[in-house]
């Protein structure tokens, strides 16, 4: 399906990456989001709240963050698209419904714009600490999908595919912005509405009769109904059988836990996205995402000078992470350096792909500020020598 | 099935359940199941389209209260119903969204979400079961347990003042409240009804025994002895200030309907100034 033109800025525009996430959900079809002020992320739905009325949608600033997550669930059950956008803090309080969106497979897109922390943290200032939480943030065994985008263009682009994951895989999404990609200007190419494939929402076909609400498809993946249709569903929180019933024992949560991580795992190969510079001969390859991978750049091109062959591997879908390729990788090239602002949050992910059968070195970095090029070229020399 | 079987006659609420989910998991004697009968009296006499009503409960005892109606229902996180049953009304304005929960849920852990719906005047219909107690996880006390009632959690009785809830949810924003004790099933029934048909934030509190937990505890007999209390000490009232019906520990109840007014709702608001702002250029609630 193609996108409704009704959302879609086309044209050439001059916009950061928060703005551009806006575009990006209005390209996608959100026609509903819920939030609570935070920075650095509250653009988005300042940007939200002006432009939807005039393109079908809603938008409602909630009491906070616990409702906001939940309101989308309510408007996505309703018939809606919805998102909701945040930073550190509240994505914490988030984590409750991150968790019922796993377990009830209510396709969602949740923004988190981080910044540095923990806790209050540095409001303003740029982080990548979250990128654990948004992996394991809520209780219990789940998966979810995230992506990193390094760019406003990305912004745009990558909120379009967030949207889609979400409804091709009933999961929520994870969109792993960071203060200085949100509060960066560039130029957004926004494509015309027929050249942006929107995946629709899987609703079923079969009669009430016949419609089981979790009853998966061959892929994995129930097809879903809109409350008011005479459907008479019942959602629920806790472990359900296929008629979306209560069933608190071991069997039905096997059943069912399985199915929510297999869903994704097993479809690990098409999800997983990366981008890679200078790989083919590298020795030395840095590991990047979000605003790091464009410093990291940087860091390559001296090294180059230098002599040292480095590349980039850039994760694009962070979550799941890009195993197979680095396990590719790990037999090429001397070792791995993974800059991320944060204390090593994937770079426990690299080292566990890498296996020891190259070497790894972490450049870490507290938020506040990116990277210095010239730490992590140091890294890379390192790491050639 | 034999011919003496299948000329039973249905109960006239069975339409209205999930009966292969049955039995439910609420005790002998708890007021949950009566107020159940009361809203599927209300929904026949509400003529409402029952393919567009919507309930949505949380967590504890009344929560469970989605898994049982044949309808499209949602039981949601602790304390979130009333967030969640604002973006489904919101996303889909042509349904009747019913929240139906307990005190505890509503209250305490949803207290925030509680104020914030009814000072919007967003167009849910809330049913709030009080029974004093968290009875789901074994009888801790709650923001409406009356001072001195015994509790897991407060052994030597309750120190704190409760919530008087008429009074909360009308200062708040409320445009209907009425209060009944789990005795008056038809004034229940009667006020659901009322409330299907009013537009706005409306509020039924219905108190119930909850005698595994609360009665027991404090040695208040059974159901049947609660039922007694309801039926002795209750005073109708409709009308009264809701300042003035605060709960004592076995003193008398005040019920009745307090609150009956009108006031824009959300959605007529959003809409009314979206258009004026807007014009043409407004697409109108829903956005489906």
């Amino acid at each position: 399906m193609k996108a409704d033109p009704k959302g879609v800025l086309t044209g050439t525009h001059f916009l950061d990456g928060n703005q551009a996430c806006c575009e990006g959900a209005l390209a996608a079809g959100a026609n509903f989001a819920a939030g609570y002020p935070i920075t650095p992320s509250t653009e988005i739905v300042e940007r939200f709240a002006s432009r939807t009325p005039a393109v079908n949608g809603t938008f409602l600033q909630m009491e906070d963050e616990l409702a906001s997550s939940i309101a989308i669930q309510g408007a996505i059950w309703g018939g809606a698209k919805a998102f909701t956008v945040t930073s550190g803090p509240g994505f914490s309080l988030m984590m409750e419904h991150i968790g019922y969106a796993a377990m009830t497979e209510t396709p969602c897109v949740f923004v988190d714009v981080q910044r540095g922390g923990p806790s209050t943290g540095l409001p303003t200032l740029p982080g990548q600490g979250d990128m654990m939480q948004a992996r394991w943030g809520s209780h219990g065994d789940y998966e979810i999908v995230a992506l990193c985008p390094n760019s406003p263009q990305e912004c745009f682009d990558l909120m379009v595919d967030a949207f889609n994951l979400a409804e091709q895989y009933r999961t929520p999404v994870m969109f792993m912005m960071d203060e200085c990609v949100a509060h960066m200007t560039e130029k957004v190419m926004i494509p015309a509405a027929d050249a942006i494939e929107i995946q629709p929402r899987r609703y079923t076909s079969l009669p009430p009769q016949r419609y089981r609400p979790f009853q998966p498809c061959a892929d994995g993946i129930p097809e879903m109904v809109k409350v008011g249709e005479g459907y008479r569903i019942h959602v629920t929180g806790l472990t359900h059988d296929e008629q979306g019933y209560p069933a608190t024992e071991w069997r039905t949560q096997e059943k069912l836990v399985r199915r929510l991580v297999e869903k994704i795992r097993r479809n690990t190969l098409k999800i997983v996205r990366y981008e890679e510079s200078n790989t083919d001969d590298a020795e030395v390859i840095v590991v990047a995402y979000g605003i790091t991978s464009r410093i990291a750049l940087r860091a390559i091109k001296m090294a180059r000078e230098e002599g040292i062959r480095a590349g980039l591997h850039r994760p694009i879908v962070v979550w799941p992470f890009t195993e197979a390729r680095l396990r590719e990788l790990r037999g090429k090239v001397k070792g791995f350096v993974v800059a991320e602002m944060n204390y090593g949050q994937m770079f426990g992910e690299v080292e566990r792909c890498v296996a020891e059968r190259a070497r790894t070195l972490l450049v870490p970095h507290g938020g506040g500020m990116v990277h210095h090029p010239d730490d992590i070229l140091e890294a890379i020399r390192e790491v050639a020598r | 099935m034999s011919e003496a079987l299948a000329s039973q006659p249905v109960n006239p609420v069975e339409p209205f359940l999930r009966s292969e989910r049955m039995p439910h998991i609420w005790c002998p004697g708890c007021g949950i199941g009566t107020t159940v009968n009361c809203f599927a009296r209300a929904l026949v006499e509400s003529k409402l389209a029952l393919d567009k009503v919507a309930v949505v409960s949380g967590i504890g005892c009344t929560g469970r209260v989605a898994g049982y109606v044949r309808l499209d229902s949602f039981h949601t996180t602790h304390g979130r119903s009333i967030p969640f049953a604002t973006g489904l009304k919101l996303a889909n304005p042509g349904l009747t969204v019913v929240v139906y929960s307990g005190d505890g849920d509503l209250i305490a852990i949803g207290g925030n979400h509680f104020i914030h719906a009814a000072r919007r005047n967003v167009d849910l219909k809330v049913i709030c079961v009080n029974n004093f107690i968290y009875g789901m996880t074994g009888g801790q006390v709650a923001p409406t347990t009356p001072i001195g009632a015994l509790a897991t959690t407060s052994p030597y009785g309750c120190f704190e003042r409760p919530f008087n809830l008429p009074f909360l949810a009308e200062s708040s924003g409320a445009v209907y409240v009425a209060r009944w004790t789990a005795y008056h099933v038809r004034f229940i029934a009667h006020s659901m009804v009322e409330a299907f048909h009013k537009k706005g934030f409306c509020f039924i509190e219905i108190i119930a025994p909850c005698p595994t937990l609360y009665q027991r505890r404090n040695r208040m007999g059974d159901g049947l002895d609660t039922m007694k209390y309801y039926k002795q000490k209750s005073v109708i009232k409709n009308g009264a200030n809701t300042k003035d019906v605060a709960l004592d520990f076995q003193g008398e109840i005040i019920v009745g309907k307090f609150v009956d007014i009108e006031r824009p709702t959300l959605e007529e608001t959003m809409d009314r100034q979206l258009h004026e702002a807007l014009g043409n250029h407004y697409s109108g609630l829903g956005g489906q």
